[in-house]
């Protein structure tokens, strides 16, 4: 499987950035301290929009950005730091229950062995890569032709999870 | 010789870690952190499919904009719901939210 001669820079990139994400997404999890968690989560997030970009895919990588590295990890250290009471040291640990720590762990390992296992016993078509360059336009056109309908409907859930979100954070007031 | 299946096996570890995440954590915030990797595990698998075997269509990117609005909705009411428990609670462990436990 490992044939030096046909190893390009390409595939150097690729190990390279999906051992960086891979290990950022085990620090997510395995950090005792959210803040690093967090933190750990942001560099996942950036490792994601560099597999984007390297698949050709600019708009979602620089969208992955945006949205997850700018908006979503600020979102969530926000809330770290509003909602610690104990401390840091101690914000992320696992459940201190045995069993459902092996049964999470279980779980896991059986799941990740089928999907190896179908991934590896697939017949994967052997595509001739066209690059195409002109990706956001097509992406336009999708989004505001056949794609039109599911545009609208999640704009509308944006805005009702935007002021959902505001009314549930915002608390009742008590008389 | 990198081609879809190591980006699918990618997608696949990062989607473990994420399972395994939300299985075993404490935190509601590690929860939802956890979900986010998951999520973009499944955006990984989306992507890499357009491009290796849907090559003239933008659908797999098109999918994983949506995937990532979701996400957006999702994660923003999740924090929102873990502060308004947490002003109740004082606490964002799982094993104390059992308000609805009688």
């Amino acid at each position: 499987m490992f044939n030096i001669s046909a190893f390009s820079l390409y595939d150097a990139v690729f190990i390279v950035i999906a051992g960086v994400t891979l290990l950022a997404a085990l620090g997510v999890v395995l950090l005792p301290n959210i803040i690093y968690s967090a933190l750990s989560l942001i560099l996942t997030f950036l490792g994601v929009a560099a597999i984007f970009f390297q698949l050709n895919s600019g708009f979602i990588g620089v969208i992955q950005i945006l949205v997850y590295a700018g908006a979503i990890s600020i979102l969530i250290l926000f809330a770290v730091m509003l909602l610690m009471n104990i401390e840091p040291g101690r914000t992320n640990l696992p459940t201190t229950r045995l069993k459902a720590l092996f049964a999470g762990g279980g779980i896991t390992a059986m799941f990740l062995t089928a999907l190896i296992a179908a991934i590896g016993f697939t017949k994967w078509p052997q595509l001739q890569l066209i690059t195409t360059d002109n990706s956001v336009e097509m992406l336009a056109e999708a989004m505001l032709g056949d794609y039109v309908i599911a545009f609208e409907a999640a704009a509308i859930l944006l805005l009702a999870s935007v002021i959902g979100a505001i009314l549930i954070a915002k608390g009742v007031q008590e008389k | 010789m990198i081609g879809l299946p190591h980006y699918l096996l990618l997608g696949a570890f990062l989607f473990s870690i994420g399972l395994f995440g939300v299985l075993t954590k404490r935190n509601a915030i590690a929860v939802l952190m956890s979900i986010e990797l998951m999520l973009n595990a499944v955006n990984i698998n989306f992507v890499a499919a357009n491009k290796y075997v849907a090559v003239n269509d933008v659908t797999g990117q098109l999918l994983a904009i949506f995937v990532i609005v979701v996400a957006a909705a999702e994660i923003a009411v999740g924090l929102a719901l873990i502060i308004s428990i947490f002003r109740q609670r004082k606490t964002v462990e799982l094993n104390d939210f059992n308000l609805l436990k009688w």
